[in-house]
């Protein structure tokens, strides 16, 4: 850990009449340390000093953005017999005066990250075995000059791995757009939302249209709001009333946006009320009373669950189920999807919701992302069982280096 | 209709009852069934437990609402009294609105039974809205994202608070949560700087979280009540957690049962429409 | 122009958070602290815009005698209460702070608790065997179910270890194949997002 912390540095010292001169000479050669001969002398029973810790090294923390030091040393000798209790790392910006204490680390530990440096000024170290009562203080190392980085070489291979999921992606689009025919394979729940909707308007009922309870950075609400656009559609055509009710004031804006060009994009522009698609509550279970509320007061025949859910996905589910409406969710939360499984006519598991779009609309271009999805998903796979075939080697000591697992040891 | 079918079509109150009385009458007629520790939950001990008393803090983010408050606040508490039983500082916070007032009057509660004063040992810095955004900032300049505590003092008149900049100077951080706000921690926090992450949270997120603690992303995990019991058997103080795992118990085995009589009069009831289907010999 | 500059103005911030993640240098981080910042003051105004929207819609319900305004009634009450009693006061032992813990907690709790009783139901209602798989997830539901409270340790030591065994491997490895599904749909509807193919977020499907 890196940082200040100010504690002073005690020392003690215990001595006779007799070695209190013979100390007073020590303290003024060496004031950090009790000279053997003398300890010999005045208390025979006394400890030998410290052994310091050694090799001092020191390096400008990598990857960061400056300010910051890497001190390392190898541990002192008395650190395996339990006589070191810590380890007092100290800085100066020269070699011979002027070191304050930079932090302390316990025993056993050979390293220290020093934080809140000025960048390109040369500094020094010096680091002391204590064991509470007395120090014993490595030689002084350096210069160090702390720098801010420019590139995280720790991060590489995700960049080199986003990169390549970038162009799978970005290919799949142009060849989409040049007219290939991608195959996608059916998902039931989506191929049955035209029923469901039907089904809301030989009822004569309304059609409950939830998009989660998480805000729009959330990529499952971004897939859910593209479904309800395509729903919408839908509704506009058959004069289905069409309820949402928000958890996010930022996902109800743009809820509001997306019915409003659907019902105007099929020429019922009139056929939109702003106050259908509404906000409730951003409180959790709050927003499960108020969906339940409306469960039951206007009794929707067809019910959408399409995005984020946590605990509150059952209590909707069940009342939905109580009612006789017909369900249909869509989520990635993983947790939620057995309480859907369970009480929903149809469900969406995982990426099937994010395909919602590309499913629904055909167009070539978001079929195109999602054939790029699968392609990275194919290497991810790919790699998972090499890695697992060459740990499995590794361990069996059949391969001297697991390749795969260095490749990924840093990132 | 015979007796399998009506059984099949019985009225769901008749469940919500049997379940009512599964969870009540433990609590009047206590079991004391004893809890066993798991791995997740004393490595998370283990990781409080190696904090240096009166040094750098315990940073805790009570991230859950009051409808999570029987799963959460339990190990709320829990590791609260463990900090203060041996006199280890904590930094409370929180990213829901909802948890500004369960993080305090958790605090409040425990610091009281320890007597442990306010800015001294331990500072509620309250809520800021803007999760990635707080998660993200405390990584460069904790007192840049809360300039103040929850009552108004700055943070640099706070003696405890000085020299705690990011998170290079949390020894570690427990988010208690009962949403997707440990993602927000895992990707923020610990992946760029490294801070050390513990998580609490509900028994059914648990399981999305046991992949986290494989890959050392997150350094312990308390699911549910039974985490929270289990906490509360290490540091031997039980309570809430201990207390409900009676009714916990009870009702597991009573949805076990009623799956069961579910199944067979399923089976049963189909058996016997399908030989009131065969034509006589 | 009222399309291209918000795609204009995502394509750039989107550009801009991917690449700073790999540059640590404080000339850039500094910009990305700026943008954090104003992320949060955009956030604290959001609270704003759904209380607008709640009170228009209940002003309607009230103004146009709608069956359930009795609700809305409700719904006022408690916002002008709650308002009243944050401004004056919300340290500890407050009323704003009592309306908080015996009332919202309460409630919210109490809601909550409804997913006990439902499971219940459901499980009792949809719970079938009908296929090996199905008879599987039965079996390793209930092994779980027992094994995740002290119980289970009291029939047999063996039911916990088999409870953690289903919940670290078969679970875990099917939670990881979905999450990487998941993480790979994020990247590239980020992707989407930011190169203008996926325009939802701005309020149209063109």
């Amino acid at each position: 850990m890196r940082g200040d912390r100010g504690f002073p540095v005690r020392t003690r010292f215990a001595a006779g009449p007799v070695v209190a001169l013979m100390a007073v000479s020590a303290l003024f050669l060496c004031p950090h340390a009790v000279p053997a001969q003398a300890q010999d002398e005045a208390a025979p029973t006394q400890a030998p000093p410290l052994a310091a810790p050694t090799s001092v090294t020191l390096r400008d923390a990598p990857d960061d953005r400056g300010g910051a030091v890497d001190v390392s040393w190898t541990l002192s000798a008395d650190d395996t017999d339990g006589r070191v209790t810590s380890y007092t790392v100290y800085r100066s910006t020269s070699p011979d005066t002027g070191f304050v204490m930079a932090g302390t680390v316990a025993k056993g530990i050979g390293r220290f990250g020093d934080g809140g440096l000025p960048d390109r000024t040369p500094l020094y170290y010096k680091v002391a075995a204590t064991d509470g009562a007395t120090e014993s203080l490595s030689p002084v190392a350096g210069p160090v000059m702390a720098s801010p980085q420019w590139f995280y070489r720790g991060r590489l291979i995700v960049m080199i791995a986003s990169l390549l999921f970038i162009f799978a992606v970005v290919g799949f689009v142009r060849a989409a757009k040049a007219g290939k025919d991608l195959f996608i394979r059916r998902l039931a729940g989506l191929d049955h939302m035209d029923d469901a909707v039907g089904r809301a308007t030989e009822m004569g009922k309304p059609i409950l249209f939830i998009t989660g309870l998480s805000t729009i950075s959330d990529v499952a609400t971004i897939a859910g709001i593209n479904i309800l656009g395509e729903v919408a559609k839908k509704t506009a055509e058959y004069n289905t009333r069409l309820i949402v009710p928000c958890a996010d004031p930022i996902v109800m804006a743009v809820e509001q946006e997306v019915v409003k060009q659907a019902y105007a994009k099929v020429g019922r522009p009139d056929g939109y009320s702003e106050d259908d698609v509404f906000y409730l509550t951003r409180s959790q279970f709050a927003y499960v009373a108020g969906v339940n509320g409306i469960m039951v007061r206007q009794r929707p025949a067809t019910i959408l669950y399409m995005g984020m859910f946590y605990a509150e996905s059952l209590v909707m589910a069940e009342t939905g189920s109580a009612i006789g409406a017909i369900q249909i969710a869509g989520t990635d939360a993983v947790t939620q999807l057995p309480f859907f499984i369970t009480t929903c006519d149809y469900t969406l598991i995982g990426e099937e919701l994010y395909a919602a779009s590309a499913y629904l609309s055909r167009e070539p271009v978001l079929l195109g992302g999602l054939k790029g999805q699968d392609a990275a998903k194919a290497a991810i796979g790919l790699f998972v069982v090499l890695g697992a075939i060459t740990a499995t080697l590794t361990a069996l000591g059949v391969m001297p280096v697991d390749f795969i697992a260095r490749i990924f040891a840093n990132s | 209709m015979g007796l399998l079918e009506k059984f099949l079509q019985i009225d769901r109150r008749w469940i919500f009852l049997a379940i009512a009385i599964a969870v009540v009458v433990p609590f009047f007629l206590p079991m004391g069934l004893p809890v066993v520790v798991t791995k997740p939950v004393r490595d998370l001990y283990n990781a409080v437990d190696a904090i240096p008393p009166n040094s750098e803090p315990l940073f805790i983010s009570v991230d859950y609402a009051p409808s999570t408050i029987p799963e959460l606040d339990p190990m709320t508490l829990a590791v609260l009294r463990h900090a203060f039983s041996k006199d280890i500082r904590v930094v409370a916070l929180t990213l829901d609105p909802a948890g500004y007032g369960l993080a305090e009057r958790a605090l409040e509660s425990v610091a009281r039974e320890y007597g442990k004063e306010r800015n001294k040992d331990y500072v509620y810095l309250g809520f800021q809205p803007g999760i990635a955004a707080v998660v993200l900032g405390m990584g460069t300049d904790i007192k840049g994202v809360f300039p103040e505590d929850a009552y108004g003092t700055p943070l640099s008149e706070i003696p405890m608070m000085d020299g705690i900049r990011n998170y290079d100077q949390i020894p570690l951080l427990i988010t208690m949560a009962s949403s997707g706000v440990i993602e927000a921690w895992v990707i923020y926090a610990h992946q760029p700087y490294g801070a050390r992450i513990g998580a609490g949270v509900t028994a059914v997120m648990a399981t999305d979280y046991y992949p986290f603690l494989d890959t050392g992303q997150l350094v312990g995990l308390l699911g549910g009540m039974r985490g929270a019991a289990e906490y509360e058997e290490l540091i031997k103080h039980p309570d809430a957690g201990v207390r409900g795992m009676d009714s916990q118990s009870v009702i597991h085995v009573l949805i076990i049962v009623l799956i069961v009589l579910g199944n067979i009069a399923y089976f049963g009831s189909k058996k016997r429409s399908q030989e009131a289907k065969e034509p006589a010999a | 122009m009222r399309r291209q500059f918000p795609l204009f103005l995502c394509f750039i911030a989107g550009v801009f958070m991917a690449v700073q993640y790999f540059i640590p240098h404080p000339s850039v981080q500094v910009w990305y602290e700026r943008i954090l910042d104003w992320l949060q003051t955009l956030l604290a105004f959001a609270f704003l815009i759904g209380t607008v929207s709640l009170v228009r819609l209940h002003y309607h319900k009230i103004r146009h005698k709608a069956s359930d305004r009795g609700y809305s009634f409700v719904l006022f009450a408690g916002l002008a209460l709650m308002l009243a009693f944050g401004f004056t006061n919300r340290s500890p032992g407050s009323r704003f702070d009592h309306m908080f813990q015996y009332v919202q907690v309460p409630i919210e709790g109490t809601m909550f608790s409804l997913l006990a009783f439902y499971i219940a139901s459901a499980a009792f209602r949809a719970f079938r065997a009908r296929t090996v798989e199905a008879t599987l997830l039965l079996a390793a539901a209930s092994v779980v179910m027992l094994g995740r409270v002290p119980i289970g340790d009291l029939i047999h030591r063996s039911i916990p270890w088999a409870a953690n065994w289903i919940l670290n491997v078969p679970n875990m490895a099917s939670k990881r194949g979905i999450m990487i599904g998941v993480g790979l749909g994020m990247m590239a509807t980020a992707l989407k997002i930011m190169l203008g193919i996926e325009r939802a977020w701005m309020g149209g499907t063109d």
